[in-house]
């Protein structure tokens, strides 16, 4: 009996805490887009992070998005020659590219490199108290040091999902084209005319999506760092984990959304 | 007269540890006090606590006769520009050159253009007794003695009316230490700041100081001149003076118990 207590007790508990924190995430989120539309604006440290985050993540997008293209075409292709439907891999390549795998794989791919590397960052900073010397300087340190990341993973990852489409696309060609001897002109014209707008827009809208939360949760754990290298560790998991899971659950949510 | 400065009972734990158990304190305007007291007492805490980085769970902190503890951001914001800080740590931007560390607050918080920002920068790190070289490197590439400097050129910077020193001379030779020294006095006496400084240097504190607190066990247990301190029969003072590993201070913590 009073280990069913303990454990309903723990259940709670751990509820409770999970409840809380979500209040916590959605209290920073707030604040953070609050602070975007009110100036002093720090351009130069926007400009540092479209880098950081868009142009130094292209190679590894492009990898993702080209390979994922290639298995794509091969996968469908040896599947639907069972049931003689090799015709639909041109649609099936461009489908899943655009809706599916160009963003949720690049999101996954920017959780693991930005989300740990923002959360690493500002961590730092707050450890060594980077964060509260930016306060006794009149700098406010959302302004400072959130608003550009969030802008810039918001803004960044549907230009890097856009590419990554390309790149994707260009893959599946490459394979039905050179080792599964489509036609050129069949399987462009295929594609072009399986993809409606949709397909591209919900893709970009979930890239803007996925941006916003890994870069969110990134600058939300490294804001609330624990003391010492153990604490800037443990931001860093805790940011890639949970923007990962994010980018999953919300994935299903947009689909919803977009396709019912 | 208004104190600069006042903190009346002010309390603060972390979690179950009673860190600041009643902090009574109050600073004119342009005097320079020097907190002393052991390692873990407070003392930077205390300091964050006016600085608004850290809000107290009790008590009342105000500057200029306004309570403080219960201002908006913004509000905070605007009374921060008064205020100058040298963090224990040094608490530099690594990802800033040494120059734009310095003129921060020049260019962010005064609004101040890159080339007169600069200039000043400049000045202010020769002030602390470096060379104009180091302006454009990165404060990873300085020893912890020359960044603690630069932590403290950024401090002063902006010539801000209340300054706070967190332990300004801690891993500076003798020499540098009263080049420091100098600086502090020389900001309270020719610019009329009101300083707050943190130290274990006694040295320090007897140039630096216009008035001395103890401060132990989360309570300012005493204050005074150094003329005081020196003939004051209080045991804890003493014995924190004579550095002394017995002794009131140690007694009735675990250190012996
Ligand atoms: N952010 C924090 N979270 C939890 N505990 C803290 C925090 N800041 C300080 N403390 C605790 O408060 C106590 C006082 O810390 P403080 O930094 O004020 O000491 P100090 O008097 O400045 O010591 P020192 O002379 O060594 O710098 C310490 O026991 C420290 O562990
Ligand atoms: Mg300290």
């Amino acid at each position: 009996m009073t280990l069913l207590l303990n454990s309903c007790q723990n259940i709670g508990a751990t509820l409770l805490g999970f409840l809380a924190s979500i209040g916590r995430v959605a209290f920073f989120a707030g604040q953070s887009v609050g602070h975007i539309f009110k100036g002093p604006f720090f351009v130069r440290n926007l400009l540092r992070q479209f880098m950081d985050i868009g142009y130094y993540s292209l190679p590894v997008v492009g990898l993702t998005a080209l390979f994922t293209g290639m298995v794509l075409a091969l996968q469908s292709y040896t599947g639907f020659s069972r049931f003689n439907a090799e015709g639909a891999v041109a649609a099936v390549v461009i489908l899943s590219i655009t809706r599916e795998l160009a963003p949720v794989l690049a999101g996954l791919m920017v959780a693991g490199r930005v989300g740990a590397s923002i959360a690493a960052e500002i961590g730092t900073m707050r450890v060594t108290e980077q964060i509260d010397a930016l306060s006794t300087l009149s700098v406010n340190p959302y302004k400072y040091l959130i608003v550009p990341r969030i802008l810039a993973g918001t803004l960044m990852l549907p230009i890097l999902v856009l590419i990554g489409d390309l790149i994707g696309v260009f893959g599946g060609y490459l394979v039905s084209i050179h080792v599964l001897d489509f036609g050129v002109g069949s399987y462009l014209s295929q594609s072009w005319d399986t993809l409606e707008t949709i397909d591209v827009v919900s893709g970009l809208t979930k890239a803007a999506v996925f941006g916003f939360l890994v870069s969110l949760m990134g600058c939300y754990h490294g804001f609330n760092s624990g003391r010492g290298a153990q604490g800037v560790g443990a931001a860093t998991t805790n940011a890639v984990v949970s923007s990962s899971i994010l980018i999953l659950v919300f994935n299903y949510v947009i689909t919803q959304v977009f396709f019912s | 007269m208004t104190a600069k400065i006042e903190m009346n009972n002010v309390v603060k734990s972390f979690g179950s540890k009673e860190v600041l158990k009643g902090i009574n304190l109050s600073i004119e305007k342009g005097e320079s006090l020097v907190i002393i007291g052991g390692s873990g007492t407070g003392k930077s805490v205390t300091l964050k606590c006016v600085l608004g980085l850290i809000k107290p769970d009790s008590g009342s902190i105000k500057i200029d006769g306004q309570e403080i503890t219960t201002l908006e951001t913004h509000e905070h914001d605007i009374l921060m520009r008064q205020f100058g800080m040298l963090f224990q740590g040094g608490a530099l931007f690594d990802s800033l050159p040494v120059w734009e560390n310095v003129a921060f607050g020049l260019i962010h918080g005064q609004k101040m253009d890159k080339i007169s920002a600069r200039t000043i920068a400049l000045k202010k790190i020769k002030a602390v007794g470096m060379d104009e070289s180091v302006a454009d490197l990165y404060p990873a590439e300085l020893s912890g003695g020359m960044q603690k400097r630069i932590s403290l050129a950024r401090a002063i910077a902006t010539t801000p009316d209340v300054i706070f020193f967190d332990e300004p001379t801690t891993g500076l030779d003798p020499i540098m230490a009263d080049v420091i020294n100098n600086l502090i006095r020389q900001c309270v006496k020719d610019l009329g700041a009101t300083a707050m400084t943190i130290t274990h240097d006694m040295a320090s504190a007897r140039k630096i100081a216009d008035k001395i607190a103890m401060i132990h066990d989360g309570q300012i247990i005493w204050s005074g001149t150094v003329e005081e301190m020196d003939n004051t029969d209080n045991l804890y003072i003493e014995q924190f003076i004579h550095g002394r590993a017995e002794g009131p201070i140690t007694n009735n913590s675990d250190i012996v118990a």
